[in-house]
């Protein structure tokens, strides 16, 4: 059993799992604090109509995913501020145009798509050094944002007029927030790719919002939730042999049922009269 | 006495709205100064206009003597306590009445640093005050809309403002929670001399620390002046549309539409 643990590419593996889960994990609890669950397929798909782009302009796909999801990130919270509607609104207009430019690049690709697919659909067990390194870069940036930021990220999760009222840069770190989260939707798209990172990012949070009502709590256990989504998924990927994505997120949907059906929330005082 | 806040010749529209026009008032260090008017005169859009939460159209609005520009707006709202008529608290968000209440010290704490033992203890003194040291540790979703209000109010005295915007405050109170509310806010007056602006719909409900009285009527200051001067049926019949009857209860104001 653990000789596998020696193969290169097992190793990449679990520090993808370790380092992209934790990441996922904590943007997760961002997200879904923010009330914008959907601001990952949006960016995953930016991604992807970059990635398509690169392809047909022959230009470094992956550069152009990145260059695509991040300017993604950085339209969708000013946008909402100047149309003045909910978050959730400029994320559909950013997902659905990126969507349209996605297909008119399907379109115009000739042959084979299966280079801009690996976008969509990632595996862990193939990426390169390279891109762990860059996942641990990663993880430790929001580690730190996290813990020097957490006050205003508290505030302005809580509620963003209220952060401005008493005076803390509401909309910077809204926007960085927002800036972050496409950065790590970016970096795991090799990994279990941009489909599936969605419920990487909605599953852990959702799960430790169960377990609490302690914020920095919800932070611990969505990051080791999302660590252990990945690292279960990996293990049971290899010993079933199927594709380890969609086992990574079978197994983050079931740690959340487990957590649901598991909740102290749901306890209710009994009244007893005399 | 220093001008703490200056507005002159303000508009403010919301698109298709214009909610204030051409307005100015000045307000010196030490002022109470209650905002009064019918439902859409203006008077929320005059708060934020103060602490820049507003967008202005034109005119300039100074606060502590500074203009309010990007680069110290955020400075500036440290000083100022705003508790929003309207709450919008989420009532699923993860967080405790005390750590709301700690909200209050953010902006004067500044970015990346750690919230102080001196930090914790002011939080502390503001829930005494306002009386929620009991709810300190239940997530804010729990709390009735009443009590919800308190911890707002508490919020923003944990800024040790030195301006206080509130609107509307008792709006949500029990009887005895708005009395208790009003001599609160009467006492902090008094206290900290902290210049205060308020707005409310029930005339009864104004301090008695209250000096100055702002009568909004459709985006328009059509009166500013002294309180005793303000509460007479002439003014309020006037700014209501409608014939006020104001009767003096021990000291206290009540004015009623004549047909009650
Ligand atoms: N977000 C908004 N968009 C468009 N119009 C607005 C908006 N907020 C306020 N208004 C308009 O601006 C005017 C002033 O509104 P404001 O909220 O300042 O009134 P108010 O005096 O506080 O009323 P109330 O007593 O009901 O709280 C109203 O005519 C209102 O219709
Ligand atoms: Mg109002």
């Amino acid at each position: 059993m653990f000789e596998i643990l020696q193969y290169k590419f097992i190793q990449r593996a679990i520090l993808a799992s370790i380092f992209g889960g934790a990441s996922c994990g904590i943007v997760g609890v961002w997200v879904i604090m923010l009330r914008i669950p959907f601001v990952g397929v949006a960016m995953s798909h930016a991604a992807f109509a970059g990635a398509i782009f690169g392809l047909l302009l022959h230009i470094n796909p992956l550069m152009m995913a990145i260059l695509f999801c991040l300017s993604s990130a950085l339209v969708i919270g000013p946008m909402a501020d100047k149309a003045d509607f909910d978050p959730n609104v400029s994320i559909g207009i950013v997902f659905s145009m990126v969507l349209g430019i996605a297909f008119l690049g399907m379109g115009l690709i000739k042959g084979p798509k299966t280079e801009a697919l690996k976008f969509i659909w990632g595996n862990i067990l193939t990426i390169s050094g390279k891109d762990v390194i860059l996942l641990i870069i990663m993880a430790f940036l929001i580690l730190l944002v996290s813990i020097f930021l957490f006050k205003e990220i508290q505030a302005v999760l809580f509620n963003r007029e209220i952060a401005s009222s008493v005076g803390i840069p509401q909309k910077l770190i809204f926007y960085f927030l927002l800036f972050i989260c496409g950065l790590t939707v970016t970096l795991n798209l090799n990994t279990i790719g941009g489909l599936l990172i969605f419920s990487l990012i909605i599953n852990p949070p959702s799960a430790a919002y169960q377990l609490t009502y302690n914020l920095k709590v919800i932070f611990g256990l969505s990051a080791i939730f999302g660590i252990s989504s990945c690292l279960l998924g990996l293990f049971f990927s290899y010993i079933f042999n199927v594709p380890s994505g969609a086992v990574i997120i079978i197994t983050s949907s079931l740690i959340f049922g487990l957590c649901l059906i598991f909740s102290p929330k749901r306890k209710v005082k009994k009244y007893e009269s005399t | 006495m220093k001008q703490f806040i200056e507005i002159a010749n303000v508009t403010v529209s919301y698109r298709e709205n214009i909610a204030l026009k051409n307005i100015s008032l000045n307000m010196e260090e030490g002022d109470f100064i209650s905002v009064i008017g019918p439902n859409g005169a203006g008077k929320t859009t005059l708060l934020t206009v103060i602490n820049g939460l507003g967008k202005i159209l034109s005119g300039s609005v100074k606060v502590f003597g500074t203009s309010l520009i990007t680069s110290n707006i955020n400075k500036i709202r440290t000083k100022i306590g705003y508790v929003s008529q309207h709450l919008n608290i989420d009532p699923r968000f993860p967080i405790s009445v005390r750590e709301v209440v700690k909200i209050g010290r953010f902006g004067k704490i500044g970015l990346f640093n750690h919230i102080s033992h001196k930090d914790e203890e002011i939080v502390d003194s503001a829930m005494e005050l306002v009386g929620i040291s009991k709810l300190a540790q239940r997530p804010i979703g729990h709390l009735s809309a009443g009590e919800q209000q308190k911890v707002e109010i508490a919020r923003a005295l944990a800024q040790q403002p030195e301006i206080m915007l509130l609107d509307e405050p008792t709006s949500n109170l029990d009887p005895k929670s708005q009395t208790d509310l009003i001599k609160l806010i009467d006492r902090i007056y008094k206290e900290k001399k902290l210049t205060t602006v308020f707005v409310t719909h029930i005339l009864s409900h104004i301090p008695t620390s209250c000096n100055k009285v702002v009568l909004m009527k459709r985006g328009k200051i059509i009166w500013f002046g002294g309180i005793k001067t303000a509460l007479n049926e002439e003014l309020l019949s006037d700014l209501y549309d409608c014939p006020i009857e104001i009767t003096n209860k021990r000291g206290r104001i009540l004015a009623q539409p004549k047909w009650w």
